[in-house]
């Protein structure tokens, strides 16, 4: 078990490696930095003037330098300055992080207390019509675009409420804060409930089909405690997999959720900050969503092990 | 339901039913089309918005690009059936002109994406050793990042247009695909019909494609069908953050980008048809997908 622990740190290190290096060439093969953009918006340009402020943002350095500053840099939790605020990029991104952190756990929190649930609800009571509409609203769970369905939301509200939930960072009242973060967060949720409620629904129908349930149906115990303590006890597993996934593939939902609703969290960050070719920004971002879905995948293979002893780690 | 309706089961009329008369031709497709009800409405959507895409021009009145200022904002109307946008440019031809440039990319990442995705999990499982090593690296580097994300940073890295967004959304596509493939070739080289091609024979590269690659040809076409509602998607959520299908081509996302947020009090239509566009494409090709999956690879079946 320790030896598979270690093992796997160490491939996290290389994948999080590789990361660094495409993103940093991916940005620099970009034609025009953010002088060529400051310079054009300027309309003249002054070869020296152009130089200087190369030079001052390192850009003239050869690229290699450039990577390994970077990560020396990272390693001692200077990540470089933002070329549009001109601030310590950490102060920049560490105070949207929780923003961003609260939403997605409530989206969890939703798609998980909805999605297991009427997953359950939906094998138990398979091939009948409230299967059949479990089943469809699902799967236009999954087909609608999370902005859009923010987009409806904010419509919504401004035909029963007549304004738009406005993003405030101290929310006064209880309903103002459902407004900004369980509304958003519910738009996000929607497409991992349905997620959520496709796999525990596949792995009930699979459970239920096992000897033992038949067995404790034998038995004369009741269908609650089949359903409930026998079965979905044992088809959690792969669902815990999907959350734990999503948790971290989430980051996709809440860059256009954020955007729909206007609140200034990381994932928004993240499409301003290309949008600017803020590099230091943008390649700090997505380390750290990197950083988060890889120690989320491997939370998740802990967690497995330590749910159902079954599944030990050996070679 | 007692001892005697028991013995008067009807074999042939429930083999009927499961279909085992109807094995050829179109009595197994209507069989198909029956049993599988919701896919089949499924394939029905998806050939609707294929005809869109090809006979656009035919279908509308308007150039989706044409711009008439007296007739901005004008709400759903027999001339203008999903009314206009800011520039007064009909909402319904860019709609139909918008399946193009959805199924263009859709089609476009998830093929260049499942070619890619194969080739890289063939040679994985094929020549395994070192090869292998370093195309599972890849994978799981690749792997590490969300599928907007990566096609985020790849446009922008890439410039916004059409043939790089499709770049872009097939490259996060390819370890999926590897991965099957991957699995697939590993369990197929250890049959007896590979290695009697090897005895007779037969060179590596031609037991992978003639042989190997044929067998994993139905969980390729389930992925694939998988894999393009979520193509269609990033193409519209990308369009959507402005990082996507430059103007003027109309795209669904883009059609929904940040100033429809304006337009949810003032013209609401501009933002309720490009989503149904959206939304039931995807539909479309999931109910689709699923119904294949259900057929192709039952042992995976929900």
């Amino acid at each position: 078990m320790f030896a598979y622990i270690v093992r796997r740190l160490a491939l996290m290190l290389v994948t999080l490696i590789g990361i660094s290096i495409i993103i940093f060439v991916l940005l620099r093969v970009v034609p025009g930095n953010i002088v060529d953009i400051l310079f054009d918006a300027a309309g003249f340009v002054d070869p020296t003037d152009k130089a200087n402020l190369e030079k001052e943002l390192g850009l003239n350095l050869p690229i290699w330098q450039q990577y390994l500053n970077w990560i020396g840099g990272l390693l001692h939790g200077d990540l470089g300055y933002s070329y549009v605020s001109e601030k310590p990029a950490l102060q920049e991104i560490l105070p949207r992080i929780p923003i961003t952190a609260r939403l997605a756990a409530l989206a969890l929190l939703f798609s998980a207390s909805i999605g297991i649930p009427l997953g359950v609800i939906s094998a138990v009571h398979q091939g009948s019509r409230l299967d059949y509409a479990l089943r469809i609203v699902s799967l236009s769970g999954l087909s609608l675009p999370s902005f859009w369905l923010g987009l409806l939301i904010l419509m919504a509200s401004v035909s029963l409420f007549g304004s738009m939930p406005i993003y405030n960072p101290n929310p006064k009242t209880w309903t103002e804060a459902i407004a900004i973060y369980a509304v958003p967060a519910m738009a996000v949720g929607f497409r991992s409930a349905a997620l959520t409620m496709r796999i525990t629904r596949s792995s009930m129908l699979e459970i239920l089909r096992q000897d033992y349930i038949r067995t404790a149906r034998a038995k004369g115990a009741s269908e609650t405690s089949v359903n409930y303590r026998h079965a979905l006890k044992n088809a959690i597993l792969p669902v815990i997999t999907v959350i734990g996934i999503e948790a971290a593939f989430l980051i996709g939902g809440l860059i256009v959720t954020e955007t729909v609703f206007n609140i200034p969290g990381v994932a928004r960050f993240l499409v301003e900050a290309l949008r600017w070719r803020d590099y230091p920004i943008v390649q700090n971002l997505v380390m750290l969503i990197a950083v988060v879905v890889v120690v989320a995948n491997f939370t998740v293979d802990m967690l497995y092990a330590a749910i159902d002893p079954r599944i030990r780690y050996g070679d | 339901m007692g001892i005697n309706s028991l013995a008067t089961i009807n074999f042939d009329s429930e083999l009927r039913r499961a279909g085992a008369y109807s094995t050829h031709g179109w009595r197994r497709l209507l069989f198909l089309a029956q049993r599988y009800m919701l896919g089949t409405i499924g394939l029905v959507i998806m050939v609707m918005f294929v005809w869109m895409a090809i006979s656009a021009d035919l279908i509308c009145r308007y150039d989706p690009l044409s711009v008439d200022s007296a007739q901005r904002l004008a709400a759903p109307s027999a001339r203008h059936w999903m009314g206009t946008d800011s520039f007064g440019r009909d909402v319904w031809s860019r709609i139909v002109h918008g399946a193009r440039v959805s199924l263009a990319v859709g089609i476009g990442a998830t093929a260049l994406g499942s070619s890619l995705g194969v080739l890289v999990g063939l040679a994985s499982g094929y020549l395994s050793g070192w090869v292998d090593l370093v195309f599972q690296r890849i994978t799981d580097i690749l792997q590490a990042l969300p599928l907007l994300v990566l096609a985020l940073v790849m446009t922008a890295a890439l410039g916004p247009s059409l043939p790089n967004v499709i770049i872009a959304i097939a490259i996060p596509l390819i370890p999926t695909v590897a991965r099957v493939i991957r699995a697939n070739t590993l369990a197929l080289r250890e049959l007896p019909f590979v290695e009697a091609a090897k005895s007779i024979g037969m060179s590596e590269t031609r037991i992978a494609f003639r042989h190997v690659l044929p067998n994993t040809l139905a969980p390729l076409i389930v992925l694939a069908t998988a894999q393009l509602g979520s193509t269609i998607l990033t193409e519209a959520s990308l369009s959507f953050l402005g990082l996507g299908i430059p103007e003027p081509y109309p795209s669904w996302g883009r059609m929904l980008s940040e100033s429809a947020a304006e337009y949810v009090r003032t013209a609401p239509w501009l933002v309720i048809f490009p989503g149904v566009a959206i939304s039931l494409a995807v539909f479309g090709t999931n109910l689709f997908g699923d119904a294949l999956r259900d057929i192709l690879d039952p042992r995976q079946r929900g």
